[in-house]
């Protein structure tokens, strides 16, 4: 029997290997190889580049310790990370519910394409249409001042609520999609049962909702606050002086200042601190749902 | 503890009417059943009383208390759905705990009731387990210790059985009576299977199309149907249809079938009688005609249906299939294609008036 089991899987495992490579291949090659690459380049002085003198160093990482300026800055990152990842929370998850247990058939669809919008625009042109809407004498100055009886100035262009702004309205998508697929697998009659013992609509939403939506909840979570720590468009257009986080930096190092080294060890560093944070979170969290 | 008086209740989706001027009294601590075809209102009607549907007009109320504008939370009833709707982030215990909690009854105070409902669907050990650990017969007594444990006025049951198989079904059937004797629990209970509802309730409803069409005591129903439909739908029936001679029908060819019980109806009027195929005699010649077997007709077996402790005869009468059951008692049995004459009493012939 455990024979036959082990024969059946080896052969399974082979008609499922030509399935299996492409994607492998391409994992292999699109990003496994370039981060290999970008390790090496970690411990580097400098570029290889046109025969400039280079040796192996640890300075690059010493660098993130020995300035606290990195330190203040991924700090800052990660409470942007987390700001932003409790607003799509608080955003997205009451539209997610009203998605999946509210609307039927044509308003729903007509709702949820409103939802994924924003994933079909251009992030450029995405963060480009709220620096006109959020500059002084834009869109929104402009209609708010039309409508009151007083005279007041919006400029939230160059600011940190510019930044959640526009980093909230690219990320919410994904926090609506994932809760959205786990409350919709949450039957009705299960909230149906606990109003009929007594529970108010409230404290089923709290008892027996959240915690079966959870699993869509750390998933959104997860897929929002990663990339949101390292990200550099949004602080750099919309943040303008105030716009200058880890991400930016990062940037900077293989854009402008051109040391790919630091700019790779950053990045490391980044991915080393957001796997632990994951790591510490996912049983707190496993246990939540 | 409360009766539900349900009066003049109706309810429209749309264009349809789920539920037509529907009226009803469920006395405090009886079993009833409500029973219909699927679309009949069945549902609607229980979910009305539940408080999860508001009726269009109509009173609902519960012990005296009028509740139609009430939410369900606020209702006090305990209800047990169609597939238990088990909390599956919960134990066992902490689903029957819920309704407790929610109340915010002290700790201890809930940790006693949740183990004494436990123990009263014979579950008292597996307070730890999760729901999908559970065979469905013990999902279904989790689902209704949760919703007895916080002492409900009326316990609704929406086709609890219905997921079930047929040996457990029946064992849950005798299970969930003993229980509802037990806590003296006005219970209604929503079915499509007419066995489930004879054997079970005290009294029962049928509805079609929205209508209450009778109710009453389950003999009652099945002894004195008022339609065709109350005749055929709980139990079977031969029906014959014809002009109405004030105690009985003339049949189209004029043969005359006498009815002890039933309706009191003109003669000239069109009606039908109902009598069930176990109260018909079978035979091949036709003995002495007397006052429990006035009415005779004869026939031409089609076919036999063997089931072990009886046989259903199917006979060809005048273009009409007439069924037979006869009890196996160890007497010949009668083949296919013969002649018979069939028997039977007034007293076993019910008139109807024409729908």
């Amino acid at each position: 029997m455990a024979v036959e089991g082990a024969v059946a899987s080896r052969s399974g495992l082979r008609s499922a290997l030509p399935l299996l490579a492409p994607a492998y291949l391409w994992l292999t090659v699109a990003i496994f190889l370039p981060l290999s690459a970008m390790v090496f380049f970690s411990f580097m002085t400098d570029l290889p580049l046109s025969g400039k003198p280079w040796a192996f160093t640890l300075g690059n990482y010493a660098a993130f310790f020995s300035q606290s300026l990195y330190l203040t800055l991924l700090l800052a990152s990660l409470r942007l990370g987390l700001e932003v990842t409790l607003w799509c929370v608080v955003i997205g998850y009451p539209a997610a519910y009203v998605l999946a247990k509210v609307l039927k058939g044509r308003s729903r669809e007509a709702i949820f394409l409103l939802v994924i919008l924003p994933f079909w625009s251009n992030g450029l042109v995405r963060i480009f249409s709220w620096a006109m809407v959020l500059r002084e004498g834009g869109i929104l100055d402009t209609a708010l001042n039309a409508v009151l009886p007083f005279k007041i100035n919006i400029d939230l262009m160059y600011s940190y609520p510019a930044v959640i702004i526009g980093l909230v309205h690219s990320y919410v998508p994904y926090m609506v999609l994932t809760c959205y697929l786990t409350l919709q697998a949450i039957d009705d009659s299960l909230i149906e049962a606990g109003r009929s013992l007594g529970a108010s609509r409230l404290q089923v939403l709290k008892r027996v909702i959240i915690p079966l939506s959870m699993p869509g909840l750390v998933a959104g979570a997860a897929l929002i606050f990663v990339p949101v720590v390292g990200s550099f468009m949004e602080p750099r257009i919309l943040g303008g002086r105030t716009g200058t986080f880890y991400g930016t930096v990062i940037e900077d190092q293989f854009v402008a200042v051109f040391n790919w080294p630091l700019g790779a060890a950053l990045s490391f560093i980044l991915l080393a601190v957001v796997l632990v944070i994951l790591a510490i979170a996912s049983p707190v969290l496993r246990r939540a749902a | 503890m409360a009766g539900v008086q349900v009066s003049n209740v109706s309810r429209s989706f749309g264009a349809h009417k789920a539920l037509d001027n529907v009226s009803i009294d469920f006395a405090d601590g009886g079993f009833y059943a409500l029973l219909g075809p699927s679309g009949s209102g069945k549902t609607t009607l229980l979910r009305q009383i539940a408080g999860f549907d508001f009726p269009d007009s109509g009173r609902i109320s519960i012990g005296g208390e009028s509740v139609e504008r009430v939410p369900v939370e606020k209702r006090r009833i305990g209800m047990v759905f169609q597939n238990y709707a088990l909390f599956p982030n919960m134990s066992v215990a902490d689903n029957v705990a819920f309704g407790l909690s929610v109340r915010g009854e002290a700790k201890a105070v809930i940790a006693a009731e949740v183990q004494r409902a436990l123990d009263l669907v014979q579950l008292g050990k597996l307070g730890g387990r999760r729901p999908h650990q559970l065979s469905g017969g013990q999902r279904q007594r989790v689902a209704l210790a949760r919703a007895i444990v916080t002492k409900p006025r009326v316990l609704l049951l929406d086709e609890p059985l219905g997921a079930l198989d047929k040996a457990l079904r029946v064992d849950m059937q005798i299970e969930l009576k003993r229980i509802q004797r037990e806590i003296g629990i006005t219970t209604i209970f929503v079915t499509h299977d007419q066995e489930e509802a004879l054997t079970m309730s005290d009294r029962i409803g049928i509805l079609r199309d929205g209508r209450l069409v009778q109710e009453g005591p389950p003999e009652e129903i099945y002894d004195r149907p008022k339609s065709e439909f109350a005749a055929t739908f709980l139990g079977d029936a031969n029906i014959f249809r014809g002009d109405s001679t004030g105690n009985g029908i003339r049949l189209p060819d004029g043969t005359a079938i006498a009815a002890g019980v039933g309706a009191a109806l003109a003669a000239g009027a069109k009606a039908s009688c109902a009598v069930r195929p176990e109260r018909i005699r079978i035979a091949t010649d036709g003995g002495a005609s007397d006052a429990t077997n006035a009415n005779m007709l004869k026939g031409q077996v089609s076919k036999r249906i063997f089931a072990g402790n009886n046989s259903t005869y199917f006979v060809e009468r005048a273009g009409q299939t007439l069924k037979v059951i006869v009890q196996n008692t160890g007497a010949d049995r009668l083949a296919e294609g013969q002649n018979v004459v069939l028997r039977w009493s007034p007293e076993s012939t019910v008139l109807i008036a024409a729908s």
